[in-house]
């Protein structure tokens, strides 16, 4: 009985070993880890495989084959011109974000950064307020702006664009004062202390070293952009605007077919590679500065 | 690997003797300009809008709502309208209000359990596959929220891999609905929808807790239970308040994952009837309303987070 009682008590201890033992084996916690990444991952790369059957169905597998991307006349990615058309917008409206938001966030990075006046707080206070303030908000406040006050701009592609603008400009304003905030400034007033101009200081010394910041924001953007779906659809007006998320969405109400499944994925690849591509980018130059990627992270406002 | 090797290239925010120097006053100002300028037309206007609307009137002729931008003028009846229908329990928004904190508290919950064990795992013993599994824990943030829904169709639907899995096993006769309005369904993809959010701060923050702190407990003889309830958990309470929040306030916002996975009168949150709303000129001001009302909700948990990062933030690189 005591014996007993002794092994309950020994299972017990090592469950609870397991669960916070920061330097035993916690196979329990690589159980969790695994787990998460199966949960999280596996249905999309299930829909993924979908995209690829050769029937109608995106539940029951009936064999590989590329209709849904190309061969289909009417339904494939490459003929419907619907989904092309989305694909299109998609790409449209991504890379217009990133032009619009990229150089108003860095300017806005640059004065946070160094500009102590009263304004700078409170500015950056509006800012990280509407970051974080849900987007069907910022989407009904911007889709009643340009019903009825901005009636000229109206809804469309423009107020889309300029609603994934906002979106958007604290992302690149976040990553690039993180980056000036670690960085410092020796180098900037070494520039200055050999006669460098203010401006001269910016253009050849704080911008090349902010370039992959620049460049991550930039991708970063882009990559959320493509797969924005509340803002773009409060603010689309005709069929012409509709987006690949909004084409997911309709045909996930309606009908699904593995054609959507394929726009899907292809938008999958194209922001993973994105992402990727950044990743390598900025990893390669700021471990060239030295300064290393922590220093960066933990400027970061999370 | 402390913060201390980093420190001195790092300078306080506070104290930034000579940042200013050489530049003229309206230097960097001028750099905010655009910035500043977009906010106000773009995020700080519609709010205005927002208030015109719900507090405007009505066009007479084409029942269109019509903005009222003087505040002496604002006419209260169509809030009031909309709050006595939150309050009252017959009123149409009243079972959306309740339905929405319920599932939203509940998916906050769900979130934490599965996102602390996943961001302590991530932290702390990841070991060498902590890059791979770092990747694979931002994958989600990237890819299309709306193709992760699609993908939970495929497997929840009559024909999809659940259910003939479900049937196979000889556990249920005919197919699950799983996809007509089940309340547990919906929350469940509330909570994949947005436990990334869940796990972004609560990683930083575990991962901030010096190594020497949990050193120092467990020499001093402290249990790995207590090591973990008396030194780890406390130094996340921020975190996990920021994980709530920022996994909470998106998913107010929600209409989306609502239908197209439950799509039932009675699974129908805020953020349905605001939407649905919009699409009947009559009814849009009633949508403002409704945005008000969230907004007056929402506003001091935002504030809240806001405060508290900048504070965090702030000791960190001071």
């Amino acid at each position: 009985m005591s014996a007993q009682a002794a092994v309950g008590t020994i299972r017990r201890r090592r469950f609870r070993d397991l669960l916070t033992n920061p330097w035993g084996r916690p196979r329990f916690l690589w159980v969790i880890g695994i787990a998460y990444v199966v949960w999280t991952l596996v249905p999309v790369v299930t829909a993924a495989l979908f995209s690829f059957n050769s029937t109608r169905s995106i539940s029951i597998w009936s064999g590989f084959s590329l209709r849904w991307y190309l061969t289909d006349p009417n339904e494939s990615v490459l003929h419907d011109p619907d989904l092309r058309h989305a694909v299109v917008q998609s790409l449209k409206l991504a890379t217009g974000a990133v032009l619009i938001s990229v150089p108003i966030g860095l300017g806005f990075a640059l004065a946070l950064d160094k500009w102590r006046g009263r304004g700078s707080g409170s500015s950056n206070f509006v800012m990280m307020f509407s970051f974080i303030t849900p987007e069907l908000i910022l989407a009904v406040s911007l889709f009643l702006l340009f019903l009825n006050p901005f009636k000229v701009i109206g809804l469309g592609t423009s107020s889309q664009l300029l609603g994934l603008g906002l979106l958007a400009i604290p992302y690149a304003v976040i990553i690039v004062r993180s980056r000036l905030l670690s960085m410092g400034v020796d180098l900037e007033e070494a520039a200055m202390d050999l006669g460098a101009s203010p401006l001269q200081a910016l253009r050849r010394v704080t911008l090349p070293l902010l370039a992959p910041a620049i460049f991550a924001s930039a991708a970063i953007i882009f990559a959320f952009s493509l797969d924005d779906f509340v803002m773009v659809k409060q603010l689309a007006k005709t069929g012409a605007d509709q987006t690949v998320a909004m084409a997911i969405y309709g045909a996930a109400r309606t009908a699904p077919s593995p054609a959507v499944n394929a726009i899907g994925t292809l938008m999958l690849v194209a922001s993973t590679l994105v992402i990727a591509l950044a990743y390598l980018v900025y990893r390669r130059s700021v471990r060239r500065q030295g300064a290393g990627f922590r220093a960066d992270r933990d400027a970061l406002p999370v | 690997m402390s913060s201390s090797d980093v420190a001195p290239r790092q300078r306080s925010i506070a104290a930034a003797p000579k940042a200013d120097t050489g530049y003229p006053r309206w230097f960097w100002p001028s750099f905010a300009t655009p910035a500043m300028l977009y906010l106000l037309v773009l995020f700080v206007l519609p709010f205005y809008v927002i208030l015109s609307v719900a507090f405007g009137k009505l066009d007479p002729i084409f029942q269109t709502p019509v903005l009222v931008w003087n505040p002496l003028k604002w006419d209260p009846g169509i809030l009031s309208f909309t709050i006595s229908n939150i309050t009252h329990t017959d009123g149409i928004y009243h079972a959306a209000f309740i339905r929405t904190f319920l599932y939203v508290a509940v998916s906050m919950l769900l979130c934490l359990l599965i996102g602390y064990p996943f961001a302590y795992f991530l932290a702390r013993h990841a070991g060498r596959a902590k890059g791979l599994f770092l990747a694979l824990f931002f994958a989600p943030f990237w890819f299309s929220y709306m193709l992760r829904m699609l993908a939970w169709i495929g497997l929840l639907q009559d024909q999809g891999s659940i259910n003939r899995a479900l049937e196979n096993l000889g556990l249920i006769g005919a197919p699950y609905p799983f996809l007509a309005g089940k309340s547990w369904v919906l929350i469940l993809g509330l909570v994949y929808g947005y436990v990334p959010y869940m796990v972004l701060p609560l990683y930083a923050g575990l991962d901030r807790i010096p190594n020497a702190h949990l050193e120092a407990a467990r020499d001093l003889g402290a249990s790995p239970a207590r090591t973990f309830f008396r030194v780890t958990l406390p130094q996340t309470w921020q975190a996990i308040l920021a994980g709530l929040i920022i996994a909470g306030l998106p998913m107010f916002g929600d209409y989306f994952t609502q239908q197209l996975l439950a799509n039932t009168v009675g699974t129908k949150m805020i953020g349905n009837f605001i939407v649905d709303s919009l699409d009947v000129p009559i009814f849009i001001s009633r949508g403002a309303s409704l945005i008000l009302v969230l907004m007056v909700i929402l506003v001091v948990p935002i504030v809240y987070y806001l405060w508290n990062t900048t504070r965090a933030a702030r000791a960190r690189t001071a």
